[in-house]
């Protein structure tokens, strides 16, 4: 067996009083490539965050090579040769490979000036190591996204990584780049690094990885072999309960149809796309990341424009010039990125949730008590953990926050909600919270659509599901047969014309 | 029913109340410290005179009230540097409106109206330019700025313009229940920019414009709309002081009327805790940072400092604003 590079003892973390981490040891074996799996809200980021320096702990020991380290910084982690290439790359887009690899610890010859020609020898050096051919000039926006990724692995081994944690590298990838990665991953290996692998894709897990750590909720579940391992295993110990019990029984809706589109073109976004949604649909929309479907949900709201295609709602044509067309039209939206375009995180809780309803509490001036009455009901309909409603949302735990946010959407009393993305990044009871929600909506008569990339919730939830690639519908699944071989054969263009 | 977290409530009210409340101990402590000054200095009690504090919130109140408007301007993420140039001009048309009018109190009324129409409108130009063009703020209002004093010296040759009226400047000097006029206007607009930043839909709707424009887009926000009002704002505020401003001097030099006034202005909306990134802000806060800026330079007059330094300590104490703002 060979020796711990790295071992956590008793790790935690607590975010403003929340333990999102409980006590973690584990051992990370000096050559081994490690898989941590885990659902959203596990504790793997905050885990490797940790690691990495972009976290300290709340409690417990880091100890690399078996003497306890001070990892405060990611600088720190970086002199024990633990790199980090997160999900999101880091890199600049205007400056070349070389600048990238070397930003912030650029080479100086004598006279103080940059020491070009050295740093894109050793540009090079690093990139033919790991059989990449990218020229170490070349600006990184002209590189896609699998030489990025390369890019980012180079910048790490440029200064002697021995430990490389990889967030989700896979995900963007398609299958060729991701054996391609894999092979490389191999031959770090080899070379002796030892890897981290953190990744939703199970089957790669299995693929890749020496030994799987499953956490859930914060805690430690088990550290196992990952040939003792079984793909449905995996799941099952990452969830710790049937599926069943998570997702309310579906309803069919049969009644009048409540949003046609028809024929929806954004040049170069979406094309043709038509559907029908009903009165007490939840209608899911699949697909893999960048298919369109968060495209589809911006060009109802109006916030981009097409070029062809109507929008009926209750049969009746709409022009949706943008978001304040579309509340009048009575269609609500849930964003995918709740930071981004969802919430104000420097605003109070109060102020958020009404934040699109804020005319239904005009009496000349802002009614402020039945504002505030509104938003507490909120926070006790959807069991929102807030110190009050004055409280801005940064101090709210992601779960929290998305239930302001859907508070908000709901506030404007929409007839139709398109939620994009409903439970990313947070926890589990949160998201069979969502889960509960969205379905006491469609009971009362609300037609949801609901976009995700989850596909256990897709078919949790819905009763019909539409299937997008490249811009296009390409597949319809109904009933029994919604099952994720099904829709994934649609997503990846196995079934269905493009 | 909100699960109480009573650490981290504890330390969020008393940061926000802390917050909120340095700009008034910062006026106290300014107070008690020229108090004093002025007793060293030999002046006996003269800073505590009300004739003096009186002076002090005159002096004040001709930025202060383009500080209001400018605070909304800040509030929504932008910044204008072209009012001290836009008063120039507006004051130049407004004193010859009131002219060719013979100068009654007929003339006044259309002079005022001249010059508060005259300011919305260019300031609702830049909001325009800035929002449709999608040009930085900073940009934009330099070259407006550049602009609006050309005109200015344009339409005066770079010299004077007097008012021939005689009501003009007595209206400009006078006072009610002993509290000139100036401060009496903008005491009304500070009520009236408060409610509307703190009880209406726009209020709102610029704070969530300047915090997270896209956030504010998606929540069916007219987000240009609600820019360019705060541009009409502050250029409408910038058409009041004017005439009050050009009244209570009774001419006014189209080379340095309105100078420092960007500067001033941009100054008390900082000092009173509207950070420069926008998204939120205080009207009372403004308001007491106008008075600190007008306090600090009576003191410094007094106690005798080069009037050619005064702009020195004001840029100090601006900056050190910023720095405590971003430590707290």
């Amino acid at each position: 067996m060979s020796p711990a590079l790295v071992q956590t003892v008793d790790i935690a973390k607590e975010f403003s009083s929340v333990r999102v981490l409980h006590g973690i040891s584990v051992e990370v074996r000096t050559g081994e490539i490690l898989g941590i799996i885990g659902e959203n809200g596990a504790g793997k980021s905050t885990l490797i965050k940790i690691l990495s320096g972009i976290y300290t702990p709340t409690e417990g020991r880091v100890l690399v090579d078996g003497r306890e380290v001070d990892i405060r910084t990611p600088e720190d982690a970086k002199r024990l040769g633990i790199r980090l290439i997160p999900q999101e790359f880091n890199l600049v887009a205007d400056l070349n490979v070389y600048e990238n690899v070397f930003l912030g610890n650029e080479l100086r010859g004598r006279a103080g000036l940059l020491d070009r020609k050295q740093m894109i020898r050793r540009t090079a050096e690093v990139l033919a190591s790991l059989e990449v051919q990218v020229d170490p000039l070349a600006r990184i926006d002209s590189l896609n996204v699998a030489q990025k990724q390369m890019v980012e692995i180079a910048k790490a081994l440029a200064f002697d990584a021995r430990l490389l944690i990889m967030d989700e590298p896979t995900t963007v990838l398609t299958r060729r780049e991701i054996d391609l990665l894999f092979q490389r991953m191999r031959g770090l290996q080899a070379r002796g690094v030892t890897l981290i692998y953190i990744s939703h894709k199970l089957r790669e897990v299995r693929e890749i990885c020496d030994r799987v750590l499953v956490l859930r909720d914060g805690a430690f579940i088990c550290l196992e072999e990952a040939d003792a391992l079984p793909v449905d295993e995996m799941a099952r110990r990452m969830v710790g309960r049937e599926l069943s019990q998570v997702f309310p029984p579906k309803r069919t809706a049969d009644g009048e149809v409540a949003l046609r589109v028809e024929g929806l073109t954004v040049p170069g976004v979406i094309e043709d796309v038509s559907f029908e949604l009903r009165r007490g649909e939840i209608l899911g929309f699949a697909g893999l990341g960048g298919s369109g479907r968060t495209e589809v949900a911006e060009t109802i709201l109006g916030v981009r424009r097409a070029t062809r295609g109507r929008i009926l709602v209750d049969g009746k044509p709409v022009a949706l010039r943008g978001p304040p067309d579309a509340v009048r039209a009575g269609i609500g939206y849930l964003s995918e990125d709740r930071q981004g375009s969802g919430i104000l995180t420097q605003h109070e809780l109060v102020k958020n949730v009404t934040l699109v309803s804020l005319g239904k509490y005009l009496r000349g001036l802002i009614d402020r008590r039945r504002e505030r009455a509104a938003a507490e009901a909120y926070v006790h309909r959807f069991s929102i953990r807030a110190s009050g409603i004055d409280t801005r949302l940064e101090f709210l735990s992601g779960g929290n926050q998305q239930k302001v946010s859907l508070a908000k959407s709901l506030d404007a009393e929409p007839r139709i909600l398109i939620v994009d993305e409903p439970t990313r990044g947070i926890d589990v009871a949160a998201k069979r919270d969502i889960y509960r929600f969205v379905h006491e909506l469609a009971a009362r008569g609300i037609s949801c659509i609901f976009i995700s990339s989850e596909l256990e919730e897709v078919i949790g939830m819905c009763s019909r599901v539409l299937v997008m690639r490249g811009g296009r519908l390409v597949g319809q699944v109904e009933g029994e047969h919604i099952t994720e071989e099904e829709i994934m054969f649609f997503a990846t263009g196995v079934k269905g014309e493009a | 029913m909100a699960v109480a977290l009573p650490q981290a409530r504890k330390f969020l009210l008393d940061r926000q109340r802390l917050q909120g409340l340095m700009p008034l101990v910062a006026l106290v402590v300014l107070f008690v410290v020229s108090a004093m000054i002025s007793r060293s200095v030999g002046y006996g009690r003269e800073f505590l005179q009300p004739g003096n504090l009186l002076n002090i919130l005159r002096q004040s109140s001709y930025s202060g009230i383009v500080a209001l408007g400018m605070t909304f301007v800040i509030i929504g993420g932008g910044i204008d540097l072209s009012v001290g140039s836009m008063m120039a001009f507006v004051g130049v048309l407004a004193v010859a409106t009131l002219n060719a009018g013979g100068g009654g109190y007929g003339a006044v009324a259309l002079a005022a109206a001249t010059a508060i129409a005259l300011g919305a409108a260019l300031g609702t130009a830049n909001g325009v330019i800035i929002t449709k063009g999608r040009i930085a703020p900073f940009i934009v209002t330099l070259g407006s700025m550049s602009i609006f004093r050309s005109l200015a010296l344009w339409q005066r040759q770079g010299g004077m313009i007097q008012s021939q009226s005689d009501v003009y400047e007595p209206i400009g000097s006078s006072s009610m229940l002993g509290i000139p006029t100036p401060v009496w206007i903008w005491i009304l607009l500070a009520v009236a920019a408060s409610v509307l930043l703190n009880r209406t839909r726009y209020g709102r709707h610029i704070c969530a414009v300047g915090s997270n424009e896209k956030v504010a887009q998606y929540s069916a926000i007219h987000v240009d709309r609600a820019r360019i009002i705060s541009y009409a704002i502050v250029g409408a505020m910038v058409g009041v002081s004017a005439v009050l401003w050009t009244a209570r001097l009774n001419s006014m030099s189209s080379t340095n009327f309105g100078k420092d006034v960007e500067l001033d202005t941009i100054a008390a909306a900082v000092i009173g805790g509207t950070p420069l990134t926008g998204g939120r802000g205080s009207i009372w806060g403004t308001v007491i940072g106008a008075i600190i800026l007008g306090m600090i330079n009576n003191m410094l007059n007094m106690a005798g400092v080069d009037v050619y330094l005064q702009g020195t300590v004001k840029g100090l104490v601006i900056i050190a604003a910023v720095l405590i703002q971003r430590k707290l």
